[in-house]
């Protein structure tokens, strides 16, 4: 049964994959860079499944690797040329990486609630540098003039940024698939499970711990450098605890402890949104979108305890219930 | 800054701390006792802000009284709308996940200030505080304070003094301190504990939806207010150590210090130090000031 599952599972993220590099060949513009920008959504929210699913680290201050690494885009670029865009990228992953070792390195001392308030705290300390300081354009924001380049690939061109973003969802995907199948993946999946029983086994949880931070923050500080290049515009929404939250709010709706309930979470999130605040659909009603979006997410509680991924698991169980004729029997899901 | 100004400040810091601590309250107690997080506890303080504003003219017309029969009004209907909620939303979320519930009462956030946009709109409102207590006492030669600002610290000190008094002294409180260590043993013993957690919810509403309806007057009522009151009083109940009143007053307390003499002082690194203060004493003691006992 097992290797059927993956099999499964391979192909469904695999299919995924297939349809998001074929999608360009039909979408508008307006369709481009809303799936970039989902898709951008999504390497943010895989980086956080690393530290929330896989490690049970539920980190609330992810939004400053983000806006970090969209800062370092715009900062790092030359005001009059197009910057080179591996260059540009490295520098924004390393800051974020930095950033991410200096608040893994403390606030890893603390557990549980105060973990959370803690990250939380860190992030707050990055927003309001940016916000209330000339470095960033205070409240302004700031824009980038000439978008990256490398080599053809022009990250000015809708379908440019596209594939360069796919290119690093799919990277990205890969690269934790791998790493938590790995030795190091093995033991945080024990840390979260029991991080007593590591340590009474002779893993010192700490050092674990720490990388596993700051792969997630350098990974947060990718998608937040494609999310600055994309835009060409950053502001310090990009660090506000708001973010941190959606993207929180993204992985356990699709799902905590599987990666692509990362990848389900961040498209169902957004394009819920969007349905939300179609005109199309609701009229008028679309600028009350929250409401719509606020019951969705109730009723996904509700209905799915496992999240989204847990959907097929759920029909599968009713479906051969039915189909084998079983009595139902009482307080059995 | 001189002495006038200086005990201005003051009072202004435990003004704010006292109106902190009676959010924070309801959500340490919440979290404590019930180990539930609720991010939709600021939205219960956006409620009250916006029903003082809003029932004021149907309350005046129908028992013809002001700002008190406002406050009786819809300390009622926070303990029904606490009530409530507690039954249709939170009653199957104890056996679940933290990260569930954190989803949950996100959605609740959304469809309360959905909810509020569609009711009262987007606007923001100010509320007059009542004539009785709308004068000023002067302090010094040249400096008044409002009179109201001091009755709201009145109100929270007496509404702490209750609290503790309602935990520490009688059989409910005991009870409630009883559940919030073994649920199942306190159930085996004969006690309605799903009852009791309703009681306690329904209370933590209430005195949330009180701060904010007696802070309206002074805040002024506007959209977001709710989300602005969440995070800071998460900080004041990890500061506190979670499920310790004692530790959420002194907290809170705390914080209203460092953010009005940080406005004053270094008005450019203001909004920054609660959380430098945050970070530096979580990572002195790890689990709060208070333990929770």
């Amino acid at each position: 049964m097992p290797t059927s599952n993956n099999v499964g599972r391979l192909a469904f993220v695999a299919l995924c994959m297939g349809a998001l590099a074929l999608y360009p060949l039909a979408a508008g513009s307006y369709g481009l860079d809303l799936v970039t920008k989902i898709m951008v959504y999504a390497v943010f929210a895989l980086s956080l499944e690393l530290l929330v699913g896989a490690t049970g680290l539920v980190c609330f201050g992810h939004a400053a690797f983000f806006g970090i690494g969209a800062y370092a885009a715009v900062l790092g670029s030359p005001q009059a040329d197009a910057a080179n865009l591996l260059v540009l990228a490295a520098m924004a992953v390393g800051a974020a990486a930095a950033y991410a070792l200096l608040m893994g390195a403390l606030s890893l001392r603390t557990q549980g609630v105060y973990f959370i308030m803690v990250t939380l705290a860190f992030a707050q300390m990055a927003y309001y540098i940016v916000h209330d300081t000339p470095l960033g354009g205070g409240t302004d924001g700031i824009y980038l003039n000439v978008k990256p380049v490398l080599g053809a690939l022009d990250m000015g061109d809708a379908r440019g940024i596209y594939y360069t973003t796919l290119a690093c969802l799919v990277a990205v995907f890969g690269f934790l698939g791998l790493l938590l199948r790995s030795r190091f993946g093995r033991a945080l999946a024990g840390i979260k499970a029991n991080e007593q029983r590591m340590r009474a086994t002779g893993f010192s949880t700490y050092p674990y711990k720490l990388a596993a931070f700051v792969i997630s923050g350098a990974i947060a500080g990718l998608a937040g450098f494609l999310f600055g290049v994309k835009d060409g515009y950053v502001n310090p929404e990009l660090m506000a605890w708001h973010l941190s939250g959606a993207v929180l709010i993204m992985i356990i709706l699709g799902g905590l402890g599987h990666l692509r309930g990362a990848l389900v979470g961040a498209f169902a999130f957004a394009l819920l949104q969007e349905f939300f605040k179609s005109e199309a659909v609701f009229g008028g009603f679309a600028k009350h979108w929250h409401l719509g979006l606020g019951l969705a997410i109730i009723a996904s509680v509700a209905l799915l305890p496992n999240g989204l991924v847990g959907l097929p698991a759920l029909w599968r169980q009713r479906l051969l219930g039915k189909a084998r004729g079983t009595v139902p029997t009482e307080g059995q899901p | 800054m001189d002495f006038a100004t200086f005990l201005i400040q003051c009072l202004n810091a435990l003004q704010y701390g006292l109106l902190l601590f009676l959010v924070a309250a309801g959500l340490t107690l919440i979290f404590g006792i019930m180990g539930v997080i609720n991010l939709a506890h600021g939205s219960f303080y956006m409620i009250g802000a916006y029903m003082a504003y809003a029932l004021a003219p149907a309350v005046a017309s129908t028992f013809g009284g002001g700002f008190f029969a406002t406050l009786a009004v819809g300390l009622v209907l926070a303990v029904l709308l606490g009530y409530v909620l507690e039954w249709a939303f939170f009653s199957f979320l104890y056996e679940r996940e933290h990260l569930q519930q954190v989803l949950m009462t996100y959605g609740l956030i959304l469809v309360f200030e959905e909810l509020r946009s569609l009711l009262v709109g987007d606007d923001v409102h100010g509320v007059e505080p009542p004539p009785l207590l709308a004068g000023t006492i002067a302090l010094g030669d040249v400096m008044t304070y409002p009179v109201y600002r001091l009755f709201i610290s009145g109100v929270c000190l007496v509404l702490a003094l209750g609290m503790w008094f309602v935990f520490a002294r009688t059989r409910l409180g005991m009870m409630i301190r009883a559940g919030s260590s073994n649920r199942e043993m306190v159930q085996s013993l004969g006690v309605d504990i799903k009852f009791l957690y309703r009681v306690v919810f329904a209370a933590g509403v209430a005195v949330a939806v009180l701060a904010g309806m007696v802070a309206a007057p002074v805040s002024s009522v506007y959209p977001g207010m709710g989300s602005q009151v969440l995070i800071i009083c998460f900080v004041v109940v990890v500061i506190g150590g979670i499920g310790s009143i004692r530790g959420a007053l002194l907290a809170a307390l705390l914080i209203g210090l460092v953010d009005t003499f940080g406005k004053v002082v270094f008005p450019q690194a203001a909004g920054v130090l609660v959380y430098v203060l945050m970070a530096l004493i979580l990572l002195w003691k790890p689990n709060g000031l208070f333990k929770a006992g």
